[in-house]
């Protein structure tokens, strides 16, 4: 089997590596990186063969079981493994919201969560909300008041706005809130702040609120 | 089709679908997930290996050492591209820099490197196992310091003159009663576009397809071809649906050549998404600019002097940012001049970002506009009407086809509530806001480009439209459809456009907001084509024949279109081409923004609170998709006014804030209700369409009238974008 | 990102158990951050230990009077809590002003506190760091430093703590409940669980090998108005240039932790027997000795002019 860890930690270091603070690759380095170099992971981490699990969840109502490399995303293994690429990959950091998917009712980047960490939950992607057919509400909102141009932040935009709706109704408070201990209201403003996590360079954000605003209200 | 003379009369005139809000044709397949793009083929192309780019961690330099044996060692690893094994490449037309780096370096996160592995994940992890050794260079980073060493470059096309003098500027600047001499910066930015590049490709023997994301299929099929050093006719770029672009994807990049190269080596599919912090540094961008703008006016108001000067950089071979060219233009004024500067930088590849040149220029103009009527104690919006001009002011001899400036200008001031606005700064307060108006013309120039489209009608009556034109959510399905809808008198539903593929006939493409008008025009000139050969085939005089309801129709006599292809389907191809419309008449699009801020008292935080864009551009041809090309804009416009920039380290040579959580764009709650008008307006110059662009128009002027409403708010003026509040914290009133 | 064996543990005591028996075990709860950096091979664990299952997601009163936030509470679940809202909205707000909706619903509150810094040279894994390869340099001294800290520095590290959260708890005198390697439980004040970047900028926290934490504790309520203003160039989904997180009081007292100046939520209880006497009074005590560079000296001024602010609101 090939060592884990690099021979030159101690026993304390690889402890510390479990804490916040550093990893045994990052600490190997330091002792000849140059820093013209490319920083480059540990050989002896990085030479394992890919480490397998199996995990099952549903997506949209269906069951899905897989065996994937443990370092699959909830959003690779959706777009990669199951074909449902209607969430996207905008970042793959977690700063647009492109892939935004609600796991048990709650909005998420589906880009920083492991699918194995997904073990029962049930999933609902873009597709599980309407298909061209048989649009959700929020899908015919959308495309009723233009909340899009080039459509690749609105499967993310539109997961987002059908859990905004929900986080109100729900009474959980947000940034502009103006007090704490009311009930928040389902206006622009709050639409506003709660959408902020979904980006759209094209800038339909105008109408976005637009679309969600005539949900909302449709259901007050 | 040749358009060289104005255009009369014609079924597009009749508005019964070109000119109405359609919802877009796309709209359901955007908004359910099931638009392909370019990472997403599964469908046809099952067994892609996946690529992982790995970008030079230097400036400028070479690579002394390459190790990638670990890397190959790797568990899953098909293939590592280099430049030392991808064999001899080219360079494409519209490239500066190579797109694949090694052994020199030409700037950071220049491609070096493509690792294939069996998995993404596999893929991303053997990329951190290959070790590069660099031997760095000395470079040059700092536009503000190599100012100084920056030439005058051949002008060409694109450029215009790099120099112009019209009467003798100096003089009457000297003499001028009321003058402004100030000095503007614009930074660099970034397209941050939601959908990365992104490249699908399989090679059939000689023969490669890329899916790919992409607004100029023709440029991207002829500078891979030539890249590859491979017969274009061997290479089919396909780019159905675009997740942005804003001149981000006007090129070949990265992504498609080394997808290609990949998929060469791996002997199978590859697929290959730039990763996102690669992006700014590894693309292009929109060069930084200084521009030093001087005005001279009578008290009356009138401009007797304006000039223009604009320094940016680019790396050698690199281009101008055009920022002085909307001022040749824009106000009146006997006296003239304007130059351009370019420096040789080694930053990454300067090059178009959303209205190149007007969009940075009118950020300067259009603060400068704002100074010089606060000296004359005129109202700004006043002071333009003043200056406005119906001709060419370096060549009166040539009109504008249409200039609704001091229309938009007006409207917009009725409609935003401008004489509520005190034009004493600092006097406005609302609770902890300081609250500012501001105001800015609007102009883009409107530019005609040949454009192809091939029509087929079908025994059903289902008209298929067929162009490389793309669509990056612009709205060109949909407008397409409108178009050949109009045009063959049958519902748009009967109506099918595909986009986006080479094997298709040459469009415009999409850029410099040129695509509408002219792809729509393309269709017209093919639809013409079909309209003769259905009449002709059912007898009809094509002349006479109207085409309406489904039917072809003349006097008593009507029959459905469908019968016309009933042995089979009718297929006409025809292309836009355009004569001197342009040349004799100066062809702009105008328009006037108005903006209200507020700035918060202790921590100089500036947040937009109402926007307003009147907008003049032709034929409006769908309002609903064109009103959210302008919106769009105008939230773009508002990141370059408090937030973007590309930080540049310049030890080090590369934009620091590479991902999208440093080079903040705006966030939905950045940007309050937007409203737009449209003036009533046709230009019989610019196309049988009678269209001009208008995706452009909104982003041009829109950051000045930011920044003027921050100045009216606070009585601090800003000169350096984005307006952010460590530039002017030190000023606002005290608040201890 | 390098291969990693994965788990999921039962308990805190077979969490940390976990921890300190196998070799390059890290923690993994809401992984918004850890997963961000193992991306970038910032992070690289062989082993992940999926702590998500321990029964830590719950918010108890305390005997003293206070709460006791389970480590795995998510930030909108402490943010939306009455009894926070209610008694500490300063926790509230501070959350609330923090990353998106999607964001907070996964973020845990023990993650918050351990994530790491967004200094842009940390995240280029080109460029020399102290912090992600200790010994290589700072690339951030000298560099574009705007974002980065302005007190509390040192020659081998001038990052920022980012998060919002940990500056309230500063400023609310929580403490942090674990559990180490041996299974001992600890409690540590926030005061002392952040560290200075001195000359080790990779070790962030006094947490030692192994050690987990379970909870974080909340003294009981002290009243006053609860105000956090947070600053940024835009309106959300942004870090803080500065933030300010206040309790104060009728009698002109209060406490005052800030955050985006300084490695860890910055605060100088000294300073605050200066807040009767005004903004410019505290500021100047609490800021003094900030090294700030030309980039990032606004930020002396901004403090001081929002501190100002958050008192005018107090007593407004």
């Amino acid at each position: 089997m090939q060592k884990l860890v690099p021979s030159s930690l101690s026993r304390r270091d690889l402890l510390a590596a479990s804490t916040a603070s550093l990893t045994g690759a990052v600490l190997a380095q330091a002792e000849d990186a140059s820093p013209e170099e490319t920083a480059h992971a540990d050989a002896g981490t990085a030479m394992r063969p890919p480490i397998r699990a199996q995990v099952s969840f549903t997506v949209n109502d269906r069951p899905r079981e897989l065996d994937l490399d443990t370092r699959t995303t909830l959003l690779d293994a959706l777009r990669e493994h199951l074909h449902l690429t209607g969430t996207k990959k905008g970042c793959d950091h977690g700063q647009c919201g492109a892939c935004t998917v609600l796991v048990g009712g709650v909005r998420i980047n589906s880009c920083l969560t492991l699918a194995v960490m997904h073990q029962g939950d049930a999933i609902i992607t873009i597709e599980g909300l309407g298909t061209p057919e048989n649009m959700h509400r929020m899908q015919t909102a959308f495309v009723k008041h233009d909340g899009y141009q080039c459509g690749y932040c609105t499967p993310g935009q539109i997961c987002s706005a059908v859990a905004v709706i929900g986080e109100i109704e729900a009474g959980i408070p947000s940034h502009v809130t103006p007090d704490l201990t009311g009930t928040p209201e389902l206006v622009a403003e709050e639409i506003r702040e709660r959408m902020s996590g979904n980006i759209c360079r094209c800038g339909a954000y105008s109408n976005i609120v637009d679309a969600i605003t005539e949900v909302a209200g449709s259901r007050a | 089709m040749k358009f060289d003379r104005p255009a009369t009369q014609n079924p597009i005139d009749r508005l019964k679908v070109v000119g109405q809000p359609l919802d877009r044709i796309d709209g359901p397949l955007k908004t359910t997930g099931t638009a392909p793009y370019a990472y997403e083929h599964h469908d046809v192309v099952a067994d892609a290996a996946y690529g992982w780019t790995i970008g030079a961690g230097i400036a400028i330099g070479r690579i002394t050492r390459m190790d990638l044996a670990e890397a190959e060692r790797a568990p899953g690893v098909i293939a590592i591209v280099t430049a030392d094994n991808a064999g001899l490449l080219g360079k494409g037309d519209h490239n500066t820099v190579r797109l694949l780096g090694g052994p020199d370096v030409q700037h950071y996160h220049q491609a070096v490197a493509l690792v294939i592995a069996e998995s993404f994940e596999q893929a991303r992890a053997a990329a951190g196992l290959v070790k590069i050794d660099y031997a760095a260079e000395p470079g040059v980073f700092d536009l503000t310091a190599a100012k100084g060493s920056a030439i005058a470059p051949e002008p060409n096309e694109l450029t215009g003159p790099v120099d112009t003098r019209i009467g003798d500027f100096a003089a009457a600047f000297a003499e001028a009663p009321v003058t402004l001499d100030a000095t503007y910066t614009t930074p660099d930015h970034s397209h941050a576009m939601m959908e990365p590049h992104a490249t699908l490709a399989a090679w059939e023997g000689d023969r490669l397809t890329v899916w790919t994301s992409n607004q100029m299929i023709a440029w991207a099929t002829a500078d891979l071809a030539k890249t590859l050093g491979i017969a274009p006719e061997n290479v089919r770029v396909v780019s159905p649906f675009i997740g942005g672009g804003f001149g981000g994807k006007l090129f070949l990049r990265a992504d498609v050549l080394l997808a290609a190269l990949g998929a060469r080596a791996a002997r199978r599919p590859v697929k290959v998404a730039l990763q996102r912090p690669l992006i700014a540094n590894n693309t292009t961008h929109r060069p930084a600019t200084i521009q030093r703008i001087r005005i001279g006016a009578r008290r009356d108001g009138t401009i007797t002097a304006i000039g223009h000067e604009s320094w940016s950089g680019d790396q050698p071979g690199g281009g101008l940012e055009t920022a002085v060219s909307q001022t040749r233009l824009l106000y009146a004024g006997a006296n003239r001049m304007t130059a351009m500067r370019l420096a040789e930088l080694h930053l990454p590849e300067g090059n178009a970002m959303r209205a190149p040149g007007e969009a940075p220029g009118m950020m300067a103009l259009e603060i400068a506009m704002d100074e010089v009527a606060e000296k004359l104690e005129i109202d700004p919006v006043e002071f333009r009407i003043i200056n406005d001009t119906s001709v060419d002011p370096e060549n009166p001899e040539r009109p504008f086809s249409a200039r609704a400036l001091a229309e938009c200008l007006r409207q917009g001031a009725e409609r935003f509530g401008w004489n509520r606005r005190d034009p004493r700064p600092g006097r406005t307060r609302d609770g902890r806001w300081l609250i500012g108006m501001g105001v800015a013309a609007a102009f883009r120039n409107n530019l005609l480009i040949t454009s192809g489209a091939r029509v087929r009608l079908d025994g059903t009556g289902q008209v298929t439209v067929e162009t490389d034109m793309t669509d990056i959510g612009t709205g060109s399905y949909t407008i397409i459809a409108q178009t050949a809808a109009e045009m063959m008198g049958v519902p748009v539903e009967r109506v099918t456009v595909r986009l986006g593929d080479s094997d298709f006939p040459v469009s415009a493409g999409s850029g410099g907001q040129f695509g509408a008008n002219n792809s729509t025009a393309g269709v017209y000139a093919a639809c013409v084509k079909l309209r003769e050969e259905i009449a002709r085939r059912l007898g009809f005089n094509s002349e006479a024949a109207e085409f309406e309801n489904g039917e072809v129709r003349s006097g008593n006599r009507a029959m459905p279109i469908a019968a016309a292809a009933a042995e089979g389907d009718i297929v006409a191809e025809d292309k836009i081409e355009y004569g001197d419309l342009s040349e004799r008449y100066q062809q702009s699009t105008f328009g006037g923004h108005f903006v209200e801020v507020g700035v918060d008292i202790a921590t100089g935080e500036a947040r937009i609170r109402r926007m307003l864009a009147v907008c003049a551009a032709g034929r409006i041809l769908n309002p609903k998709s064109a009103r959210s090309q302008v919106i769009g804009a105008m939230t773009m416009g508002a990141g370059a006014a408090l937030m973007e920039e590309l930080a540049v380290d310049t030890r080090r040579g590369f934009f620091v804030n590479h991902d999208l959580a440093g080079y903040e764009v705006p966030v939905h709650a950045d940007i309050p209700h937007q409203d737009v008008i449209f003036v009533d307006e046709t230009d019989p110059m610019s196309s049988p369409m009678k269209a001009k662009g208008v995706g452009e128009l909104g982003i041009c002027g829109v950051a000045a009238a930011v920044a003027n409403a921050v100045y009216n708010a606070t009585g601090v003026r800003v000169r350096d974008y984005p307006i952010t509040l460590d530039k002017y914290l030190d000023r606002l009133p005290d608040v201890a | 990102m390098t291969p990693f064996t994965y788990e999921r543990a039962g308990s805190p005591a077979e969490a940390a158990a976990a921890a300190a028996r196998t070799p390059g075990a890290r923690f993994i709860a809401g992984g918004t951050n850890l997963l961000d950096l193992m991306k970038l091979q910032i992070e690289t664990p062989a082993h992940l230990i999926d702590v998500n299952g321990l029964a830590l997601d719950t918010i108890e009163a305390t005997k003293d009077g206070g709460l006791r936030i389970g480590a795995l509470v998510r930030n909108t679940a402490l943010a939306a809590d009455r009894r926070v809202r209610r008694d500490y909205a300063l926790l509230s707000r501070a959350l609330l002003a923090g990353a998106s909706g999607q964001l907070r619903n996964k973020a845990t509150t023990a993650g918050n506190l351990l994530q790491r810094t967004r200094c842009p040279y940390f995240y280029d894994t080109v460029q020399p760091c102290n912090k992600r390869r200790p010994g290589s340099g700072c690339a951030a001294i000298g560099g574009v430093s705007r974002q980065l800290a302005i007190i509390g520095t040192s020659e081998a590290c001038i990052a920022t703590h980012p998060s919002d959260m940990a500056v309230a708890l500063r400023a609310l005198d929580a403490s942090v409940e674990t559990v180490q390697a041996d299974g001992a439980p600890r409690r540590i004040p926030l005061a002392e669980f952040h560290r200075l970047p001195g000359d080790t900028p990779h070790i962030e926290t006094v947490l030692e090998p192994g050690e987990l934490i379970t909870a974080v504790r909340l003294p009981k309520p002290v009243g006053g108005r609860h105000i956090y203003r947070k600053v940024r160039d835009r309106a959300s989904y942004a870090f803080a240039l500065v933030s300010i997180g206040a309790i104060l009081h009728e009698d002109g007292s209060g406490q005052v932790a800030l955050g985006g100046v300084a490695h860890k939520p910055w605060r100088v209880e000294a300073a605050e027997a200066e807040l009767p006497r005004g903004a410019k009074a505290a500021a100047e005590q609490i800021l003094a000795g900030a090294r700030p560079s030309r980039d990032n000296a606004f930020k002396i001024t901004l403090v001081e002019r929002t501190l100002a602010a958050v008192l005018a609101e107090a007593r407004g």
